[in-house]
This record gives C-alpha cells, structure tokens and sequence, in this order.
C-alpha cells in the first residue's frame, strides 16, 4: 500500500443490552482512500461508523481503532511519542469532542433533520468554525461562504443567510457537506449520503464529493447499500452481514468476481424482467383510461385574501394514459412530481377532473357505483409499517375486503379464502404457526408487504395500484416481491399502475412508462422506447444515472 | 374504567409457547437476514402473539409499583362496595328466642326483641344488647358496629370524641363513627369518579373522533364550539345551580360531566388526525369501507392510548374535584358520607386531629395508588418503551 494508513480497525465489537450489533469486524483506510460499506439494514454498518466517532448511546464496544490523523495534541494521549496516532475507542469523551468534526467528521443521511432548523445555515458552519478553528466571527462566516460556494451553491454569499428549510434537498446536502469539511478532516465518514435525494441529484452530490476528496486528499468511509453508488465512487469495498465483514477487496475486483455468497447475492439482486410482453390486445377494453386528468389541492392564500378563497396546487396537471389487462403501466419521478398525488385520485382517495375511467365507470357520489370500483381497483402502499392496522390480526386484515364486498360467506368460508390468499403470496402455516392470530409487529418489511398484497387480491380486482411498493425494502428483499407480483400478474392477468422513483423496477417490471416531472407528464411510451432512446433530457439523465 | 377492564380481560397467560417461531426461526419467506430474525426471536420470547394491547398489559404488570397499587386500589374498592357488610349498625345475622333475624336486610321493630317502642331497633342500645346476648340468644355484628348516620348516643366522650375501644378512628363533630364515615366516604368518591369519568370518556372519544376523523370544517366549527363552552365558569355555574336545584349527585355528575370531556377530546382528535392519514386507513378507504366502519375498526383502537393512559389522572382529578366542592359546601347533600365534608370538620375543629389526619391519609392513599397506576401505564403505553 503506497499511501500511509490512516485508520485500522481491530477487532471491533458493538453491543446493546447483550445483543451484538457488530462482532467482531477487521477493516483499514489508507490516507486518500474510499471505502465503501455496503450491507442491508441491519448489518451494523451505520452503528460501525457511529461508534468510531463514540456516538452510539447505550452501546458497550470493544476492539482497537488506530487512527493516525490526530491533528492536535489531545489531552491524555496514552502515547508519549506524540505522533498523532490515538485509539478512538479507548479515548475520553473530551478528546472524542475535540476529535469530532476537527479529524473525523460525519454526513447524515437526512439533511433535514441533521441541520438545526432554528439557525441559518452559514451560522452553522461559522460556529463550527468558531469551535474547532478559533475563528473571528467574520473570519468564520467568510470562510463558511466560501465553503458552501467550493460545495456548489449558486450565490453563497445570500444562501449562508437562509434557514434549512429554505434551500431544497441537494443544498441541503450540501451545506451539511460544507459543514463536515469545514475543518478539512482526514476522514469523512458519510453515511447513506445520497438515499434520501432524488435520482436526478445523487450523482452531482456523488460529483461534488468526489472533486472535494480528492482536492482535500481526504479518505472516506461511504455507507451505503447502493451497489451503483459504490461501483461510482470507492476504491474498496467491504461487505457486511449480520455483523460481520464477510468480504472485501478492491471494488473491481469484487464486483467482477464476488467471493461470498451473501455478495453474490447482493450483486444478483437487481430486479429481473419476467413479465409476459403481450398479454392482450388492443381490441379489448382498456382496465384504466385516463383523459387530461387534472389532480390539485387547494392551499391557503396568505393575507385578506384568503379568507374568502382557496389558492390551488396542481399536482398533476394533464395525464392521459390508458391499460390494459394484464399489463403494468409504469410512472415515474422524483419526489414531488406528483405520481402519488396520480395514484391517490385513480383510487378515487382524492378527487380529480378529466376522464378517468376504470373498468368501464367513473368515480361518482353514488356508493353502489364507488364499491364496483373498489372492488376492482386496489392497493399496495410504500411504507409496510403503517400499511397494516397494528392491533388488527392477520386474519382480520386480510379478510377485511370480504366483509365489506362479500358479506353474504360465512366465517368458515372467509377464513378458507385468507388461508388461500396468504399462500398465494407465499405465507403458510407451516413457516409461521399460527399466523392468521399474528399481528403486524411480528413480521419483517417483506412479509408486511406480502400481507398487504393478500389483502389487496383478496377482493380479486383487476387493478392494482402499486404505490413504491418496494422502495421500503432492502435489495434482495425486493427482488423477491417484485417476483412475486411478475408472478401473480402472469398467474390472473392483473393490471398494475406501479408508482416509482427507481427506473431498474420500471426495466423489469413496466409495459408501458409515463415519466413525470412537477406535475407534467414529459414522456410516455412503451417501456423500450422510453428506456432504450429517451427524447427529453430528463428521462435521458434518469436512465444515465442507472445504466 | 373502560380500558381498565378490557385490558384485564385479556390476562389469561398468553398461549405463546405454541406459536412461537420454529428454533433458529428466521421466517424464511423472505431470505432475511439472520441480525433481524435474531431480533425477532429476542421479541418473540415474551410477545410472540399477544395483541399489542395485551403486550402493553404486560409490560404494566412488570412495573412492580403500579400493578401492586392497582391491586391494592382494586381490593379497597372491593371493600368498600361490600361497606354494608363491613360497617354497619345492624348486625348481620341475630338468634333471638330460637328465631334467626337478618337485621342487615330487614327492619325489626323494637318490640321484636322485647322493646317498648314500635319504633325501628337500635342495636347499640345496652339494653337491646342485654336482651340479645342473654341466655341462648346471640348476635353477630358487622366488624365495625356503625353505619355512615349511626350517632353513638352512648359514647363515654363528648364529640368528636378521640379513638376509642368502640370508636377506632373516634367519631366526628356529631358523634358519628369516623370509620364507618371514611369506608362510605370512600365509596362514594370512587364511584362517583368512575361514573364521571366514564361519561368523559365517551363524550370525549365521540367528540374528539368526530373532528379528527372528519377535520376540515367539522373540525373547525368544534374547535370554536369548545373554546365557548370550555370559557363558561364552571365553578360559578356549580354555584348558581346549587342554589336553584337541591343538591344531588346526579345533578353534580351531570354539571361536572358537561364539562369533563373537554381535555380528552383535544387528545383523541390529535390521534385521529394523525392515524387517519396512515397508509392502513387509506387502504381501508380504497377498500371501500364506510367512514364509521374505518373510525370503529381502524381508528379508533389505534387512537385509545391518550385515553387509556389518563384514566387513573381523570379518577383521580375527578375524586379531588368531588372533595373540594364537598370541603366547600357545593358538594353532594347533607348527610351524604363524603371526605371533602369529613376535611371540612377537621379544619372546623382543628384540634380533633384524629378527623384530619385519618381523611387526609384516606384520600392522599388514593390518589397516590391512582397515580403510581397511571404512571405504570404510561410507562406501558409508551411506543418509545415498546420493545423493552
């Protein structure tokens, strides 16, 4: 190794209340280096990261940490020698503070929540500045301009001024970016830096991060799960599970030739396209058919104004799309561009204007109308955790459509469909007893998202509104519900409108896509035509971003 | 109390052992990974199949304070509503000339046993008793021979008079039993506090799940409905009402219970604007279920927690309430067996200390139980605690 080492971790142990989080791990960074951490929840990268810096509360950790960027003197350095190398696991909370931010700093994942809300931005790098450098106040806001100007930011000078919920989600990240760097540490520790932006600014902060290490020279620990991310960026990889490090190596290495099962599962998890390409006919009825649909949300006018009228939001402006049995329409955006806000009004959750026609009728106030409807139209949501009632059992859950839409079957003959529903999904007895008495709390994302999709075929529709159905879930999880929906759509001709910011569950899974942006369909298509030769330049950026 | 007793229901020891995950029981479904089997199975030790309601319980019955108050509470209660049997002036059962008299239930006149008046018998009456316990006659009385009214015609002190072998607790201003007082004073301040905040309860969740589940201008009109309401001076209302009706309990729960439901009603509507809009109502919606259905079924079980929670604060405020407008003179009618009343003497005759300090250790013991089991149950309640 030409570079000098700058961290080894020995032997390094994390447990809460008994249970160990991380057993036992073996890793190093050279000066300059970046390491990529790559594990799915769970696996104990985050709480590795966080115990280097000591701030996992409640934890009992053993092992060595030597790391040898120790700027300034610390005050009880257990080595005479002076020569700025210091186990980080055996120092004292008062070195740690002075270590934190100055040698070793940290990015979060969720710039919103990791920046204070009561102060401006600049104030915030000015006061770490303050801190950690002894800086003047005006020396300090300077240099924090000019930080967040090295970061990208258009206009630092005013930005410094504005409060975080004033900048959008890349400044954000941005600025906390700057704010980590401020004391130009040897070691940046940058935890899932990117999973909560949009697709369309993960590989400028990726960009930004890069040109910033290498003008630094500083090494980075990037935790991540995005293997795309990782192929990007690190020089190494290490891969953990169940908390340990079950592989690393250099990261074109690995990827061309993974070791360990589990990383050869994790490179093996990108969806699949199993679906049947043409399943039916243009002559047929279309199961949805949408003309110009207008979506918007009144919001309040500020001043007198308001008090007599409402403002409105357009959410989604003009969508006109049509599906057929048995395919998947896919839409696709960024966070805000309204293709929730879409799934909400097809399942007639929020009204809308224009044609919608699903199954041949249209939402209306009459009820016997709306209940066909909603026997044929149904749902999966995004979040499994909130998805199913907490203090409802399995049974009731998934039977509940039968009451509402069936309530002439008797118990004996519901319980004999929710038993049939859950194996449709593969959930049995045999691998959970009891489980039609369970309650949520006891079942994993996956299974959560399995037993919303029991619930959702329980009424047979014919439609199936898929809001992020996987986006909750860990890579190979994933792969696994994305099967089994191939599987069912295959099996009874289903029809899906799958909402989704990620375009690898539009390549396995969509026939058709409409790509949205802030309200505006932009493009739509067969899935080859949008993918293969995208026309506007944002759907080009979105399929760059994955290829 | 609602909750009290739904949650008690669900004591039977739970059947976990037969559902419990197979050993080294990663649900295979989904190819976990072992670190979150490994965490459920930690879990599923103790809550494998318990409703969270039922895992709440448990976890109440782990805090050691709060669950041996609840039992302590519960069995005063219990005490307190068999008072006849415990403290009375009619004794239980009596052998008079070969026949046997249940004087607790029916009322003998004198003449009965050998009196001269065809008036109702009092029992403490030496003479009576001579003619009871002589020859083959016997006669059981309640532990403590004295109803709530009984005046000690035949006390060797003047009232109040100071403990004593016939009064333990000694008697009030009146010469009535302080025991048998407090039992009945008891009894009558738990009921009370439960009926009040039973009605709070309902109103509170009905109103409170109104304007949350509906919002918008529902919501909006409640809102302003109950700052009205809620700015009306209770205290002058009691007051004025006093004066006009003759005081009664009914009319006390009904003007306390007017206003009881406010605070809980703001709570609930918190948690109904908050479920309403999770995923799992939604589905419910998409699966066409009716607004009520989607409040009863999905809501509303979900929205209890604040509800359950404050049930021992609002007895206990409800209790204190009751106190200090007896203390005051608003309270229940005269006669009525009640400890703001029995306080009220105290202070009157301040150097009767065995009035004060026996009501004041009587009533702080309640709401001390009441709280240490409203704070087990926040603590048990508590979603940050969940998993402990």
């Amino acid at each position: 190794m030409s570079a000098p080492k700058l961290l080894d971790v020995k032997g390094l142990r994390v447990s809460f209340a008994g249970k160990e989080v991380v057993r036992g791990i073996d890793f190093s960074l050279a000066a300059g280096e970046k390491l990529a951490l790559v594990g799915e929840s769970g696996s104990g990268k985050t709480v590795t990261a966080l115990s280097l810096l000591g701030l996992v509360q409640g934890a009992q950790t053993s092992g060595r940490a030597v790391f040898w960027g120790v700027q300034d003197k610390l005050n009880d350095l257990n080595n005479a020698q002076g020569d700025a190398q210091a186990d980080l696991l055996a120092l004292s909370e008062r070195d740690l503070r002075a270590v934190r931010g100055r040698d070793i700093a940290m990015i979060f994942q969720e710039p919103m929540t990791a920046l204070n809300p009561l102060f401006s931005v600049g104030n915030q790098i000015a006061e770490v500045l303050q801190l950690k450098e002894g800086l003047s106040p005006t020396q300090a806001h300077q240099a924090a301009v000019a930080l967040l100007a090295d970061t990208g930011i258009a206009e630092a000078e005013r930005r410094s001024h504005s409060f975080p919920h004033q900048l959008s989600g890349g400044q954000r990240q941005r600025a906390m970016i700057a704010m980590a760097l401020a004391c130009q540490p040897q070691l940046l520790l940058a935890d899932e830096p990117t999973t909560a932006l949009d697709v369309s600014l993960r590989s400028q902060i990726l960009d930004l991060l890069s040109a910033l290490q290498q003008k630094n020279g500083m090494a980075v620990l990037l935790i991540t799960h995005d293997l795309n991310l990782v192929r990007r960026f690190a020089d190494r990889i290490a891969v953990m599970e169940n908390g340990f490090i079950v592989e690393q190596g250099r990261v074109a290495e690995v990827f061309a030739n993974p070791q360990h099962p589990y990383t050869r599962k994790l490179m093996d998890s990108r969806p699949v396209r199993d679906v049947t390409e043409a399943f039916s006919s243009a002559a047929s009825a279309p199961v949805m058919q949408s003309q110009n649909l207008r979506v918007s949300y009144p919001v309040p006018i500020s001043g007198f104004r308001g008090w007599f009228k409402k403002g409105e939001f357009v959410a989604v402006k003009s969508a006109s799309f049509s599906l057929f049995k048995g395919r998947t329409l896919g839409v696709i955006g960024e966070s805000g561009s309204g293709k929730s806000t879409l799934a909400l009004a097809v399942l007639g959750l929020h009204p809308s204007q224009g044609a919608l026609q699903l199954a041949g009728k249209t939402w209306s106030r009459d009820a016997t109308n709306n209940k066909a409807i909603r026997r044929a139209v149904q749902v999966v949501f995004q979040d499994p955790f909130s998805s199913l009632s907490p203090r409802m059992t399995i049974e009731e859950i998934v039977g509940e459509g039968l009451r509402v839409h069936q309530p002439e079957l008797s118990v004996e003959q519901r319980h004999q469909r929710v038993v049939k529903a859950l194996e449709d999904v593969g959930m049995t007895e045999t691998q959970f007893p009891r489980l039609l008495q369970r309650y949520p709390h006891e079942f994993s994302g996956g299974q959560r998202q399995r037993i919303a999709i029991a619930r959702a075929l329980m009424v047979e529709p014919d439609l199936l509104v898929l809001d992020e159905p996987t986006s909750a879930l860990d890579v190979t999880v994933q792969k696994q519900v994305l099967e089994l929906l191939q599987r069912l759509q295959r099996e009874r001709g289903l029809s899906y409108l799958l909402i989704t910011h990620d375009v690898d569950v539009i390549r396995a899974m969509a026939h058709d896509v409409l790509v949205m942006q802030a309200g505006e369909v932009l493009e739509s298509g067969t899935v080859d035509a949008v993918l293969l030769s995208p026309k506007h330049p944002y759907t080009q950026l979105l399929v760059r971003q994955t290829s | 109390m609602s909750g009290w007793t739904r949650v008690s229901n669900l004591n039977n020891p739970p059947d976990a052992a037969s559902g419990r995950l197979p050993p080294g029981g990663a649900p295979a479904a989904d190819g976990l990974s072992p670190i979150r089997a490994g965490t459920r199975e930690e879990g599923a030790a103790v809550s494998l199949s318990l409703s969270p309601s039922r895992r709440a319980w448990q976890r109440f019955r782990r805090n050691r304070l709060g669950f041996s108050s609840l039992v302590l509470f519960c069995a005063l209660v219990l005490v307190s509503l068999l008072a006849e049997v415990v403290s009375n002036d009619r004794p239980l059962l009596l052998k008079y000339e070969g026949n046997y008299y249940f004087p607790i239930v029916t009322v003998y006149p004198e003449k009965t046993f050998g009196g001269d008046f065809e008036t109702a018998t009092d029992y403490l009456d030496p003479f009576i008793r001579n003619k009871l316990s002589g020859g083959s006659n016997w006669v059981i009385y309640a532990p403590n021979p004295y109803g709530p009214k009984t005046l000690n015609y035949f006390a060797k002190e003047p009232n109040p008079s100071r403990p004593t072998r016939a009064n333990l607790l000694g008697t009030d201003d009146r010469g009535r039993d302080l025991l048998a007082q407090l039992i009945y004073g008891f009894r009558v301040s738990v009921l009370f506090a439960l009926a009040l905040t039973l009605t709070g309860v309902v109103l509170g969740v009905l109103s409170g799940a109104l304007q949350g589940y509906f919002g918008g201008k529902v919501d909006l009109a409640f809102q302003r409905f109950m700052e009205v309401w809620g700015s009306m001076p209770e205290l002058y209302l009691l007051i004025i009402f006093s004066a006009v009706f003759a005081p009664s309990i009914a009319l006390l729960l009904v003007l306390l219970s007017l206003f009881g439901w406010l605070g809980l009603s703001d709570y609930v509507r918190a948690e109904f604007l908050r479920n309403r809009q999770l995923d799992y109502v939604r589905a419910a919606r998409a699966m066409g279920l009716s607004p009520w259905q989607i409040i009863i079924r999905h809501v509303l079980p979900n929205s209890m927690t604040p509800v359950v929670t404050f049930l021992p604060f609002r007895m206990s405020a409800a209790i204190l309430a009751l106190t200090s407008l007896d203390f005051l003179g608003l309270g229940v009618p005269p006669g009525t067996p009640s400890l703001g009343e029995l306080l009220s003497q105290g202070k009157n005759n301040i150097d009767a200390w065995w009035i004060s300090l026996s009501t004041f250790t009587v009533l702080v013991t309640t709401l001390l139980l009441l709280t240490f089991m409203g704070d087990a149950l926040r603590d048990a309640l508590d979603p940050r605690k969940a998993d402990r």
